[in-house]
């Protein structure tokens, strides 16, 4: 069943174009996270949903309800939308259990209202804190209060915008899967903004990639990782070794091998992505042959650094010519100026045609 | 790429929101054009015929309100921007012996209402004064032995004036410099400039556009004032209008006059409004330190601290305590029925005047907010003009449009049913809470918008989303958040309105006095010990946002933890 969907959605800025005939749709239990670099819309986007900004073109519809769109406006508090800020914006005048009660209907009792939001409170693990104003919780305790008011009035869709950016990065991990399961546990829609791709990968289910206000690819996370639809989601999601080359018989060549030309025109100039898990360095330099890869050479070690659970390793093939980045899993890095034989992971590489202008 | 802007623009130009109006934007344009009435009204009777009086003004006195008017902005230009812009820099940038007690002191002169310093001095100075008593006695003078200066002058009233409107060049240029960040000084001393240099080349420029803003808000107050000028007889428009509407009679001539009062007061305003737009580039960085401080010894930190003393002393000891020992000589008329219907008159008017004004902020500010057109920002930009407004001329704007729909009502209820309503507006406290509302609307504004825009957006959109409506969210979110600004922007109006003097005078219903009223009267009489009761419970009740500002001086200092 569909939660959300986004029809032809186009928003500008006095004149400026934030958000470009946009499209998108998100199911039940289903999470979606619309990435992408800061400035791109999808922030615009996500307030678009909730009704914070009036739909200048196309629909909003909420469970087969058109509310924004058509002459249409319904207002963000009749959407039945939950909502999650990066500043998590919690009420400071407002203790936690008054915080996570304020969006249950006024027409239940009291009593009931306080019941429901501390049920909420310990699912959330914070059923201690009820008493508690929200400045004197830390910032993993205050994201968790503004996950549980947002989910208490039992939304059929939720908004996260870049819900995790204030947490510090060992906390972010353990709150991120937390709050994944109580949303998968609660079935509510859910679509979530970010601009960290790691995060994206982690928490969708599909993901929604945005440039310059444009949806660019869509699908599900390991398809946009392995079939970048272009150079920019292919180097959206990691580092990549970046080269120019030109289509000769069917193929390009590359300091590091020659990679299959995939249907690009003869002659015609291509960009050339290796993500730099797709170097493979084998430092015995046997001669055997490793019928997996397709492309093989020999490079030297400039540089290698052990960062812990990988290392980056810096390989130049031919002398003076350009470096390229190296990712090993583990610290067993072959030391620099020692060299190596290099096989090529074709399914990491990729052949794009370069962009005019 | 602009062609699909442009196309884009133009097939999105019928949602713009912009120009759209809900109910809280209708609120804001008619509660602008309220408060737009009185000025409106005023200016029109510029191109009403002119009549006999004003003919007769004209050959007469113009001539002089101008010229007085001229010479009081020039002479209160001078002592506000020497003592305020001097005092600031010595509090802000050296280190001397009371600096710390200055810094809040310096504020105190606001307390007092100019014309309550004016009945103090005039009290002490003149022939029969204790000052010149005391020097006759002294000396064995008498009448004509010796000169003294005539403190019932336009110097003597260009003094008083700049002695309680200082503190706003003070506020403003002591805020600007401690915002200048001393990085800007130290690089300038380490490109090898003295401490006068500094000041001259790079504080004092860098602060200028502070200090414009608050020069024209102290030449507001000297162009508004009326019982200084009026108790020192030097005339002004402010003394002209009253004389002429009550004395000659003559409403019509009034409001020319008070169109033309209003010429000088958009000239300041103009000056305000540009200096604020130009402080915008001025603010070098948002990184503070704490400041330095030139420790000053000897005879140099004598002469800061002189310097600094001196209009506190001035300003506020000496008329305070003035007022102190009259009050305490005439204890007999303080604590009468009459001075405890004052009381409560007072308070009643003030009272009621600041709940709706605060109430009437709110919604405007909170509108503007969740409105957010263009058309409401104007109307909330009319509508704060009016404490540029002496309050004579709203006087003057509010009683003709009132009396023009008395006498209108009247005459239709006469014609058709034969009965005379008579006054429904005109004289009732009705005509005097609006004047009121006119005239303070934007210090209550300014305070509850200032609030209102530290309450993130995202507040309004997690209540939004959470079944809230924007009225709810007003009463549930906001409000608790802004509490305490409300009841400042409250307390703010309730003392303006309890020392404001022209518009009550002009306007209170028949036998209902105020404290500033009874003070006025009394002092006119001549009854200056008696006038000092009322005076000094205006200056208690003014001291509180006084020393509340000045603790939230000590508290919030850029730069510098906590006190």
């Amino acid at each position: 069943m569909v939660s959300l969907s986004l029809e032809n959605i186009t928003h500008a800025f006095d004149g400026k174009i934030a958000v470009d005939n946009v499209s998108l749709r998100v199911d039940q239990g289903e999470v979606v996270c619309l990435v992408g670099p800061s400035g791109c819309g999808k922030s615009t986007t996500l307030r678009i949903a909730a009704g914070l900004e009036e739909v200048q073109q196309g629909r909003v519809i909420i469970n087969d309800r058109v509310v924004g769109g058509d002459g249409h406006h319904v207002p963000p508090e009749l959407r039945g939308i939950g909502l999650v800020f990066q500043d998590y914006a919690l009420f400071p005048h407002l203790r936690v259990l008054e915080n996570v009660a304020f969006g249950l209907a006024d027409d239940r009792s009291g009593r009931e209202r306080r019941a429901t939001a501390q049920a909420m409170l310990d699912k959330v693990g914070l059923g201690h804190l009820v008493e508690a104003f929200p400045h004197t919780l830390s910032g993993g305790e205050q994201q968790r209060v503004a996950l549980a008011r947002a989910l208490a009035p039992k939304p059929s869709l939720m908004l996260m915008d870049e819900p995790f950016s204030g947490l510090d990065i060992g906390l972010r991990d353990r709150i991120r899967d937390d709050t994944l399961s109580l949303l998968k546990e609660s079935g509510t829609a859910t679509l979530l903004v970010t601009h960290d791709p790691e995060e994206a990968m982690r928490m969708a289910d599909r993901i929604a990639l945005m440039r310059d206000g444009r949806l660019v690819q869509e699908g599900r996370p390991d398809r946009l990782y392995s079939y970048p639809d272009g150079p920019f989601c292919c180097t959206f999601f990691s580092n990549v070794n970046e080269l120019e080359s030109v289509v000769e018989n069917k193929s390009v060549q590359t300091p590091l091998g020659i990679l299959d030309a995939r249907g690009i025109v003869e002659g015609s100039t291509v960009n050339v992505l290796i993500r730099p898990e797709a170097i493979h360095l084998d430092e015995t330099a046997s001669t055997g042959f490793d019928p997996q890869a397709t492309v093989s050479t020999t490079a030297t070690v400039v540089e290698s650094r052990v960062l812990g659970p990988y290392s980056l390793v810096y390989v130049r093939t031919v002398p003076e010519g350009p470096v390229f980045e190296v990712r090993l899993a583990g610290t067993q890095a072959p030391e620099s100026g020692s060299r190596c034989r290099i096989t090529l992971d074709p399914s990491q590489t990729f052949v794009f045609p370069a962009v005019s202008g | 790429m602009t062609t699909v802007g442009d196309t884009a623009r133009t097939v999105l130009a019928p949602v713009n929101r912009r120009f759209r109006l809900n109910r809280w934007g209708i609120f804001a344009l008619l509660v602008a054009g309220m408060v737009a009435v009185p000025v409106l009204v005023v200016f029109s009777f510029v191109f009403v015929p002119a009549t006999d009086v004003w003919y007769h003004l004209a050959s007469t006195v113009l001539s002089r309100y101008v010229v007085n008017t001229l010479w009081l902005v020039a002479g209160v230009s001078i002592a506000t921007l020497v003592t305020g812009v001097g005092a600031a820099w010595l509090v802000t940038m050296c280190r001397f012996p009371g600096r710390g007690v200055f810094e809040w002191a310096l504020l105190l002169p606001m307390a007092v209402p100019a014309y309550a310093v004016a009945y103090t001095y005039a009290g002490m100075l003149d022939f029969a004064g204790p000052v010149q008593t005391m020097l006759r006695d002294l000396f064995g003078w008498s009448r004509h032995d010796y000169w003294f200066p005539e403190v019932r002058s336009l110097g003597g009233a260009f003094m008083m004036l700049g002695l309680v409107t200082y503190p706003y060049v003070y506020l403003l240029t002591r805020a600007a410099f401690l915002e200048q960040s001393v990085c800007v000084l130290e690089v300038s001393r380490t490109l090898g400039r003295g401490p006068w240099n500094c000041f001259l080349r790079v504080a004092l420029p860098l602060a200028r556009p502070a200090i414009a803003t608050g020069l024209a808000l102290a030449l507001m107050e000297t162009l508004s004032d009326f019982g200084t000028v009026q108790h020192f007889a030097v005339d002004t428009f402010t003394t002209g209008i009253f004389r002429t509407w009550f004395g000659l009679g003559d409403p019509a001539a009034a409001a020319q006059l008070a169109a033309i009062l209003m010429v000088f007061v958009f000239a300041v305003l103009f000056m305000e409004r540009w200096s604020r737009r130009a402080a915008r580039y001025h603010h070098t960085t948002t990184r503070y330190r704490p400041l330095p401080g030139y420790q000053l010894r000897s005879w140099r930190a004598l002469l800061a601290a002189g310097f600094c003393l001196a209009p506190i002393l001035f300003g506020f000891l000496l008329p305070a305590s003035v007022l102190l020992v009259w009050a305490i000589e005439t204890s007999d008329t303080i604590f009468t029925r009459d001075f405890m219907d004052l009381v409560w008159h007072t308070i009643l008017l003030a009272g009621v005047a600041a709940a709706i004004a605060v109430a009437i902020a709110v919604i405007l500010a909170y509108g503007n907010r969740i409105g957010g057109s263009r058309l409401t920002t104007m109307g909330s930009r009319i509508a704060s003009i009016g404490y540029a407004v002496p309050g004579s001329v709203i006087a003057v704007g509010v009683l003709l449009p009132f009396a023009w729909i008395d006498n209108s009502v009247d005459a239709w209820m006469h014609g058709t049913f034969g009965i005379s309503t008579g006054l429904l507006l005109s004289g009732t406290i009705v005509a005097l809470l609006f004047a009121y509302l006119v005239r303070f609307l934007a210090i209550s504004f300014n305070t509850v918008e200032a609030s209102l825009a530290k309450v993130t957006p995202n507040m309004d959109s997690a209540a939004r989303t959470l079944g809230a409506r924007p009225s709810k969210t007003l009463l549930s979110v906001h409000a608790p958040m802004m509490w305490g600004s409300l009841l400042t922007a409250g307390l703010l109006v309730f003392v303006d309105v309890m020392k404001e003097l022209p518009a009550t005078l002009i306007m209170r219903p028949f036998d209902f006095n105020t404290l500033a009223v009874r003070t006025y009267e009394l002092a006119s009489d001549e009854q200056l010990a008696e006038a000092a009761g009322p005076a000094l419970a205006i200056v208690m009740v003014g001291i509180i946002p006084v020393v509340l500002l000045s603790a939230a001086i000590a508290r919030a200092r850029p730069g510098q933890p906590p006190a």
